[in-house]
């Protein structure tokens, strides 16, 4: 079960972002756990300074808009 | 060309195919460029309409404006994405971190323009920079830059009045940022943050160690940002030309002039505050501003108004809020407020 959080003050981006995750977490099967995070001392405590950023098990592995399919893909490929 | 071909070949196949198709694409481009007024003229004619009437005006406005700026604003825009994978804001805050005032105001306001920025993430933004040593001021001339003075403002300035007033409205964007962020620094406004942003003031090391990037990933981000920019903000340019169109075609000659023009003193203030509620991108806003400008209203009042609905947004303070208290969002309006209006002013002196 992966933790995933995605980073954003609600922009529509952050939603696509969180969109986007889900279903191709649907698809390729993958259990995960999508957290929306958008208190922004904790943001910031990542370090992101470009939202929407996403975070896998406390690593930020994007960050500044929404990422393509095949970078969220490769996420969950290993589950 | 689709992506789908782009991505199956190997690296090198990949990048020849982006450069052939950039090289054909610019080609297109500027063929078509040349040929906008013949366009209008022929659409005109096969819709059975003469420029003498004021319907035929309107229309053959939009049929020539509508392609004019749509082929600007995906070539520029294009470039700009390829410009911008130079330039993450992690790179930029690196760039900016320990500069002195000054030195740091004007090469913050110059980064603004070229570094990928969208107000939604115009906070974390703030606060990575204050975080890693960036100061207040220069910070905020890269906060005001970053929206006002950005490549689709610029490329519908060009396309609608020339360079030149493209060329003014960038050095008199940036000197409006340059100055504020200077302001802004002299005032010593630390003290107005939110609390938890002062205790993550210069906390970070601005380090930043930036992704490879190879060409073909270059290409493919001057793409994805003309597709999400243009197909953003097409209907509203569709519908600022045609609401243009309409002025253009109707309203009579030096209308605007009598509430607009250079000699009415007022006019700045009013357009500047007019702005404040007002929220679009310069999109949908710089084809009205050609029509208005076509009818006498003073270019000065006019670019007053355009910076202040981009630079001055009550959305955008509302999210500033979160980090910034009220008086220190009082004084960055009020300072870029002023700004602008001098700006609004000199324009209208000068020209």
């Amino acid at each position: 079960m992966k933790n995933v959080k995605v980073l954003g003050t609600g922009c529509a981006n952050c939603r696509n972002t969180m969109a986007l995750i889900e279903e191709v977490a649907r698809a390729k099967g993958a259990e995960i756990s999508l957290e929306k995070v958008e208190d922004l001392p904790i943001i910031m405590s990542y370090g992101v300074m470009s939202t929407p950023g996403v975070v896998i098990d406390g690593q930020v592995v994007h960050a500044g808009g929404v990422p393509s399919r095949d970078k969220v893909e490769a996420w969950f490929i290993s589950t | 060309m689709s992506a789908a071909d782009l991505n199956s070949a190997p690296p090198s196949a990949r990048l020849y195919r982006w450069l052939a198709a950039v090289a054909l694409a610019s080609g297109l481009w500027v063929l078509a460029y040349s040929q906008l007024v013949p366009f209008a003229d022929t659409l005109l004619g096969l819709l059975g309409l003469s420029r003498d009437k004021h319907l035929g005006e309107a229309v053959h406005f939009f049929l020539y404006d509508t392609p004019k700026v749509l082929l600007l604003l995906t070539g520029i825009v294009f470039l700009m994405g390829i410009v911008q994978t130079f330039f993450a804001p992690e790179r930029t805050r690196a760039l900016l971190a320990g500069r002195r005032v000054g030195v740091g105001n004007v090469l913050a306001a110059s980064l603004g323009i070229v570094t990928p920025f969208c107000s939604c993430s115009a906070v974390p933004l703030f606060i990575g920079f204050l975080s890693a040593g960036v100061p207040l001021g220069v910070t905020f001339s890269f906060l005001i830059s970053a929206p006002m003075v950005n490549e689709v403002a610029l490329a519908l300035l060009f396309g609608m009045f020339g360079w030149k007033v493209a060329a003014l409205y960038l050095g008199l964007g940036l000197a409006v940022a340059i100055v504020a962020g200077l302001v802004i620094g002299q005032l010593g406004m630390e003290k107005h943050l939110e609390d938890w942003v002062r205790q993550i003031q210069n906390s970070q090391s601005a380090a930043h160690t930036g992704e490879h990037q190879d060409w073909v990933s270059r290409f493919e981000a001057g793409w994805s940002h003309v597709k999400s920019i243009v197909g953003k903000v097409w209907p509203y340019i569709l519908g600022g030309i045609a609401l243009g169109a309409g002025i253009h075609g109707y309203v009579p000659e030096d209308f605007m002039a009598s509430f607009m023009g250079q000699d009415v003193w007022w006019a700045v203030p009013a357009a500047v505050l007019l702005g404040v509620p007002m929220y679009t991108n310069a999109a949908g806003i710089i084809p009205i501003v050609e029509a208005l400008i076509g009818k006498g209203a003073a270019l000065g009042t006019v670019l007053a108004f355009m910076m202040s609905v981009i630079a001055l947004s009550a959305p955008e303070m509302i999210i500033l809020r979160k980090a910034l208290k009220p008086r220190l969002i009082a004084v960055f309006a009020g300072v870029v407020a002023t700004g602008i209006l001098v700006v609004g002013y000199v324009f209208n002196l000068v020209l």
